[in-house]
């Protein structure tokens, strides 16, 4: 299935190949370098690129893309899911996944590799499996990622902390992602929510959990960890599983969407250019909405300024902004929202001279996160061990952030 | 040896050397040349030196140095055989990184990579299952065509491994090996034949992937694996299963017929609609049959639903092409809502996911109409999602979401992203033109965009709407005047010409624009694009046919800047126009039609998806269907059959034998009790009651007819079956007596050839021989009386390893038996174990007979065996194996024997002794025993007749390891106390309460396995014993009942795997109804 993989950096150079049959020599990457140069951005370079003896499958993360050789018909989602696994258990060992980190632990990686795959058909891919192979280098676990607005799908870090060390515990944290289109007068055109939970379970033996909800009615649709017993689920709404070991997404879901969705917070903007004038004004207030009365946190503004602006000039009423006039990328770190005194950012942007006002008002992306709670609502009833005599520690958290949440302006 | 490599090195690398010094002579100075290059030698040589070095730390080193260079892609192969002289390094992380390098380079150095083999070899020996599996995993990727029979005879063997993880490594090999060496076909579809067979779950993926490589149309290998698969496939692992649902998609296609003629759905609706009724008439009546899905088809679909919920994006796809390509109709919807999960993936996933989604909704737009909103534009996706989801929308579209959608294009037209922008307006065009009622709100909206700033935008719209307008003409001159202005300020070539066809094609309809247009254009006529220029030569020639007044001179005027133009095409295309139109003396009779060819009515242009070119003919989730062209080694997706191929080719032996069997056991009536009894199995048939057990039945039980006993011996129809069963089970007696006295034994047995021989003879003798016979025999038949009556105690106490009687038999009910039974009964008695079975409770456990071989295969021998749970006659380490042997020919099947043996280390067997011959529709029994090394692997053997050999294996169950223990439940207690930890393995069992009475409980768990049952103290515990055949090792069974409808499984054993097995087969036993 997957010949060889190849890892590019952003400046378009290979630094690690791996073969599983025969050697490819790296110019087939060469298609690939084509496609990226026509494609300008990153994130538009076709995941399936066709060359006369082989195909091309990438994924593009954290800055690298990694690009499978296939020779024969093979089901894309196959190679691609895989490659993000790749990604997901390069994270799992060394905290971050970066083109230093890979270099500094090119054995590791190549060990890894060679654990996944066996001919280019998968091996071992579970991450608890892999490390029993191979072991994680241990100077580089103690360095956590802190960089914020992590992927979505990588933030099972966040869970340890709060449990505790040295103890037999098991944990779970319930995460609700709100993805939503705010249009430009407030109403809401799209909102879901989604969410995760992850657990971190460090428990002896064979222990069989089991977790019921309060309200399992609330999930529409849902995708498992092998573990989880389905037939289980279908006749009872218990989670049953016997887990593995450590960090792993016991169940990602889907709330039904005649639910309504509470939407946290509001933004009140006002942006605008003007036909004769170099200048425009911008202007936009952040405030809580539906917030069960707990605090927003983690609130951070993006938005993508039109071409034609040359820079900004911005006072923030409380947190730090910054203004990329390459990329107009305009970024405002709020921080928490506090009620009485709602966080504004105003001034006024400098046009190109000349230029026509543009014709569309850039959109806003939110990001925040509020602890403490669940907005779907939904609750976990009980988590229960059976199969082992000891008393564990169990703790159950919930969450919701911001998932692609944006405001069209 | 480390020298010598050592020299090689240096030799070639000097070599290479002087050959690059002569290259180098003529341009640069020798010496820098060599310089360079020693330097780079000089690197690898410190590295050879790590590697020579004593020290692993020095070694590991270095390995590390030189995986780092392969992995940046630097050649490294220089090093080899300094590299692989560690191959049998002690230290594992050094091995692991040679076993890397191996892999790398072997291909290169195929002399050198010889040196490695008998390391391998070694390994595929090792006890440790890790180490044997990644030795095949090396062995096998190390691409040197000399070692390939070394490779298969590896892949043989570790086809039979007793790990199962070594079997997924074999079934990878395979594909390794057929990718080196495709002559090896043959071979290796014989080991995918035996691995499609095997139950383990991490096999099965596998397999399969090797079977989709190498013999993808060996679909008949499927067919009796086919149930176990579908049963299986929640728990393999997810790759696996993405490539076993691939590979059951192409399968069902092939063996079920459609099951869409029902319910055909939306599909159809089209081409019925324009079927006249008579033909539809016809149609229906075609199908009147009424259509039942094959049982099979509907395990598949039923099977693979759960794994929609699956975590990985690859196994929702291949469920979702499932249902899209062989569920009904109706059911296909429930595939929808896992498909839009995937979207909130990563943009690779969102990218194929869409794409597939996409071709659906051509077809069957209902299916995600109610997803309508997730597939709204985000201003972050990337433009190849936002044009796949603005395809997804625009195939969604009906009446009754028209207007939300346009309300949504309006700001995807506004986007900074043009190219998205100009997507969205072709998008407007094809939503206007598939739903008539906005047409004219979508031309409105698409005349106001006309004004918009950006040019790309306006000159799409430009383009759009004059698809539109083609399509209804007439009453739309005020967007024509509309568009006629634009010319001033638009410069987009295609635009420009759009609207100058326009204006020309309704030249009548704005008869004061359009000969002002034409000297506008006239004026800027060199300056304009070719296409505009050709736009405003055929404007020109419309005007001049329609309005020549006004117009004359000004296309003159432009024919003539034609003609001199600099493209050929223009000049041409002038030429063609001036004589057409012109009159002169020379046009013929053409001109006259001028205006017919020039102001002829067009027909309107479709406008199609970009995206709609037959993807649709590909299988989803392909690769070929992602590149809409045919991939290397895509397998096209038959067309259901019409009439549907034999079904009962999946069934799996079990439910043939039943009705094959039965009229060739024509000597016995089919009593399950009987064959369970019935502990040494040459006795029955015609050959059975010898007259040892039936001096046996006539002492021992005194109500016993000693006439019908004899008559049932008079059938017996040639003498050498009687004495060949006489000695097989006579080695049981010996055994048996063995412990009273080896002199007693011998003469025994040298009493019943000689009885046997008489026996033939006459058959009334034999009742006076059996009566002599008690007196040689006294000892033995102390022993059964002993048996018969509830006294089994001092039994159990001396034969403890042969023979484990549950503490408390009953009583058999002998009067209801026929008497040939009760001869076999008496028979069994002297090896006093027939009341083992007798557990407490009259349980009869059905004997599952298993085909050995089928009568097919067999050309017409067929043979099947089953396990009578008896302990062996022939060694107390072998499991008692009975084969019944029928000949469904017309002719006589003469010396059936068994010939050679494949058995795995360790395994032993028995083999009966030859049959001379065997008569048409004749039936015989023999037994044979097997010692299993306590483990399920496959006993492989050849039954051979005079003429032929058949390859046959007999894989035991689990349960079939063991056999009963009596014991005190105190005892019990006391052994599972020292047997926890490790030893045990437990699980919890959902069942209705009904399954939880103690009869059901144990009879469940006897059918399963050949436990004893221990007396309980408690209501809710019930307990059995038994010990491994092989090893003797306790196996204790506890079925703890807890409140609710749960229980709880216990096993302890030492042997772990067994307990682990027995587990698993118990469990799904217990819980179902």
């Amino acid at each position: 299935m997957i010949h060889s993989l190849f890892l590019i950096n952003s400046s378009g150079d290979i630094f690690l190949e791996k073969h599983w049959k025969s050697v490819v020599s790296r110019s087939v990457c060469d298609y690939f370098f084509e496609a990226q140069e026509r494609a300008t951005e990153a994130e538009n370079v076709p995941p399936v690129i066709p060359t006369p003896h082989h195909y091309l499958l990438s994924v593009y993360r954290h800055k690298i893309f990694f690009v499978a050789v296939i020779q024969t018909e093979v089901p894309p989602l196959f190679v691609i899911e895989f490659l993000h696994r790749v990604v997901d258990t390069f994270q799992d060992y060394f905290g971050v996944c970066s083109e230093p980190v890979i270099k500094d632990n090119v054995v590791v990686v190549y060990e890894v590799l060679e654990e996944m795959l066996d001919n280019g058909f998968p091996l071992a891919t579970e991450s608890n499996i892999l490390k029993e192979l191979i072991k994680p280098p241990t100077i580089l676990r103690t360095v956590v990622n802190t960089i914020t607005g992590m992927e979505k799908g990588e933030t099972h870090r966040e869970l340890p902390s709060w449990l505790p060390t040295g103890q037999l515990s098991s944990g779970a944290l319930a995460k609700d992602w709100i993805d939503a289109i705010i249009d430009k007068s407030g109403s809401t055109i799209t909102a879901e929510i989604q969410g995760v939970i992850d657990a971190c379970v460090k428990l002896t033996g064979m222990p069989d959990l089991t977790l019921s909800f309060m309200n399992p009615r609330l999930l529409d649709d849902v995708s498992f960890h092998p573990c989880v017993r389905f037939k289980r689920w279908e006749s009872e709404r218990i989670l049953s599983f016997i887990p593995p070991d450590g960090n792993f997404r016991l169940l990602s879901y889907h709330v039904s969407a005649q639910n309504l969705v509470a939407i946290p917070v509001y933004v009140k903007h006002n942006i605008s250019f003007r036909d004769s004038s170099s200048l425009g004004r911008f202007e936009i207030t952040v405030g809580p909405k539906q917030t069960m009365g707990k605090t927003i946190e983690g609130v951070i503004v993006t938005s993508q300024m039109p071409k034609g602006v040359l820079n900004m000039s911005l006072t923030p009423s409380q947190g730090t902004h910054t203004f990329d006039p390459v990329t107009k990328m305009l970024s405002w770190d709020v921080g928490k929202i506090n009620p009485q005194k709602l966080p504004s950012l105003k001034g006024t942007m400098s046009l190109q001279a000349g230029a026509s006002k543009p014709d569309e008002n850039p959109t806003i992306n939110l990001q925040f996160k509020i602890q403490q709670l669940a907005i779907s609502g939904l609750k976990v009833n009980r988590l229960d061990m059976y199969g082992e005599k000891y008393k564990p520690f169990k703790g159950i958290k919930y969450m919701t952030k911001a998932g692609k949440f944006q405001v069209r302006t | 040896m480390s020298s010598n490599s050592f020299a090689y090195n240096e030799q070639s690398g000097g070599g290479e050397a002087t050959e690059l010094g002569q290259e180098a002579t003529s341009t640069i100075s020798p010496s820098g040349a060599f310089g360079l290059f020693s330097s780079d030698l000089k690197k690898n040589e410190d590295l050879k030196q790590m590697l020579e070095s004593t020290k692993d730390s020095a070694k590991l080193d270095a390995m590390k140095r030189i995986v780092g260079m392969i992995a940046k892609g630097k050649n490294a192969s220089e090093l080899f055989p300094a590299v692989v002289k560690n191959v049998a390094s002690k230290n594992i992380e050094i091995k692991k990184l040679v076993y890397v390098y191996l892999v790398r380079y072997a291909e290169e150095q195929q002399d050198l990579a010889l040196l490695s083999i008998s390391t391998f070899q070694r390994a595929l020996k090792d006890p440790n299952q890790l180490i044997r599996a990644s030795a095949l995993r090396v062995l096998s990727s190390i691409r040197v065509p000399i070692i390939v029979p070394i490779m298969m005879l590896a892949i043989k063997e570790a086809s039979a491994d007793l790990s199962p993880y070594v079997r997924k490594n074999a079934a990878h090999a395979i594909q390794k090996l057929y990718s080196l060496d495709p002559e090896q076909k043959e071979m290796l579809i014989e080991v995918i034949e035996k691995l499609l067979k095997d139950k383990s779950t991490l096999v099965a993926g596998s397999v399969v992937m090797a079977f989709e490589e190498v013999c993808p149309d060996r679909i008949d290998l499927i067919h009796k694996n086919y149930r176990k698969l579908c049963n299986l496939l929640v728990d393999v692992e997810e790759w696996g299963q993405v490539v076993i649902i691939h590979m059951l998609t192409r399968y069902a296609r092939t063996q079920f017929v459609s099951p869409w003629k029902e319910d055909d759905g939306l599909e159809d609706n089209e081409k019925n609609f324009y079927e006249s009724d008579d033909e539809q008439k016809e149609k229906t009546d075609q199908r009147k049959k009424p259509y039942t899905m094959d049982p099979d088809h509907r395990l598949l679909i039923r099977n693979t639903k759960p794994l929609l919920q699956s975590r990985n994006a690859a196994v929702v796809m291949a469920v979702a092409q499932l249902y899209w390509h062989i569920s009904p109709k109706s059911e296909v919807g429930i595939i929808s809502k896992s498909l839009v999960r995937l979207l909130r993936s990563n943009r690779e996933v969102q990218y194929i996911v869409l794409q597939n989604i996409a071709t659906m909704s051509i077809q069957r737009k209902g299916m995600f109409e109610p997803y309508l909103k997730s597939f709204y534009v985000r201003s972050t996706d990337p433009t190849m999602i936002k044009t796949l989801k603005l395809e997804i929308l625009t195939n969604l579209a009906n009446e009754a979401n028209i207007s939300t959608l346009l309300r949504e294009f309006q700001t995807y037209v506004k986007s900074q992203d043009k190219q998205f922008a100009a997507a969205t307006i072709q998008t407007i065009g094809r939503c206007a033109t598939n739903i008539s009622e906005v047409t004219d709100t979508c031309l409105n909206g698409l005349v106001c965009l006309l004004s918009n700033r950006d040019e790309i935008v306006v000159a799409e719209s430009v383009v759009v709407i004059k698809k539109l307008l083609q399509m209804q003409p007439a009453q739309h001159g005020e967007i024509i005047k509309h568009m006629a202005k634009l010319l001033d300020s638009i410069t987009v070539p295609v635009a420009r010409a759009s609207i100058l066809w326009l204006i020309g094609e309704n030249c009548e309809r704005v008869p004061k624009i359009a000969p002002d247009v034409l000297r506008k254009m006239a004026k800027s006529f060199t300056s304009e694009d070719d296409l505009v220029k050709l736009q405003i030569l055929n404007l020109g020639a419309k005007l001049y046919l329609t309005n020549s007044r006004q117009t004359k001179l000004l296309t003159q005027y432009i024919l003539n800047l034609g003609k001199y133009d600099q493209n050929y095409d223009i000049r041409d295309r002038t030429r063609f126009i001036r004589q057409l139109i012109v009159p002169n003396e020379k046009s013929g009779a053409l001109s006259k039609y001028a205006k017919k060819i020039f102001l002829a009515q067009k027909p309107a242009p479709l406008l199609e998806s970009p995206f709609k070119v037959d993807r649709d003919h590909f299988q989803l989730g392909t690769l070929s269907h992602t590149l809409n062209t045919k991939a290397t080694g895509y397998l096209e997706l038959s067309n259901w059959p019409e009439v549907a191929p034999d079904p009962s080719v999946r069934n799996v032996e079990v439910i043939e034998l039943a009705k094959e069997w039965t009229p060739a056991g024509k000597a016995k009536k089919e009593n399950p009790a009987k064959k369970f009894y019935s502990e040494s199995e040459e006795e029955e048939d015609s050959s059975d009651s010898s007259s040892d057990s039936e001096s046996e039945s006539g002492s021992a039980s005194g109500e016993q007819d000693e006439g019908d006993s004899s008559d049932d011996s008079s059938e017996e129809s040639s003498s050498e079956h009687g004495s060949d069963s006489e000695s097989a089970s006579e080695v049981g007696d010996k055994r048996t007596a063995k412990r009273n006295s080896k002199s007693k034994g011998k003469s025994a047995d040298s009493s019943s050839e000689e009885e046997s021989s008489s026996d033939s003879e006459s058959e009334s003798e034999s009742e006076s021989e059996s009566e002599s016979r008690k007196v040689t025999k006294e000892k033995e038949k102390k022993k059964t009386k002993q048996d018969r009556n509830p006294l089994t105690k001092d039994v159990s106490l001396l034969d403890l390893d042969d023979f484990n009687p549950v503490s408390t038999p009953v009583a058999l009910p002998t009067p209801a038996l026929s008497p040939s039974l009760i001869a076999d009964l008496e028979g069994l008695n002297l090896s006093t174990s027939s009341s083992v079975i007798s557990v407490n409770t009259p349980v009869f456990v059905p004997v599952k007979t298993h085909v050995l071989l089928h009568r097919m295969s067999g050309r017409g021998l067929a043979a099947h065996y089953f396990f009578p749970r008896q302990p062996c006659i022939f060694g107390d380490k072998m499991v008692s194996v009975q084969i019944t042997l029928n000949n469904t020919t017309d002719r006589k099947i003469e010396n059936i024997h068994i010939g050679g043996k494949k058995l795995p280390m360790g395994m032993q067997m028995h083999v009966f002794n030859p049959i001379e011959s065997l008569e048409p529709e004749g039936s015989i029994t023999v037994s044979m025993g097997i010692d299993f090394c306590d483990s399920t692997q496959t006993a492989s053997f050849q039954l051979c007749t005079k003429d032929d050999c058949f390859n046959v294996n007999i894989q035991p169950p689990v349960g079939e390891l063991l056999l009963p223990v009596a014991m005190s439940e105190k005892d019990f207690k006391k052994e599972q106390g020292m047997l926890t930890g490790m030893n045990e393995t437990s699980t919890v069992i959902i069942a209705a309460p009904q399954n939880f009475t103690p009869s059901v409980i144990l009879q469940k768990v006897v059918n399963v396995a050949n436990v004893g049952v221990v007396p309980s103290g408690q209501d809710n515990i019930h307990r059995f014993a038994a010990k491994t055949v092989h090893s003797g090792s306790l196996m204790l069974v506890t079925v703890e009942l807890k409140e609710g409808s749960t229980a709880q499984l216990i096993i302890n054993t030492e042997r772990t795997v067994i307990g682990s097995v027995l587990l698993r087969e118990l469990k799904p036993v217990l819980s179902q109804g």
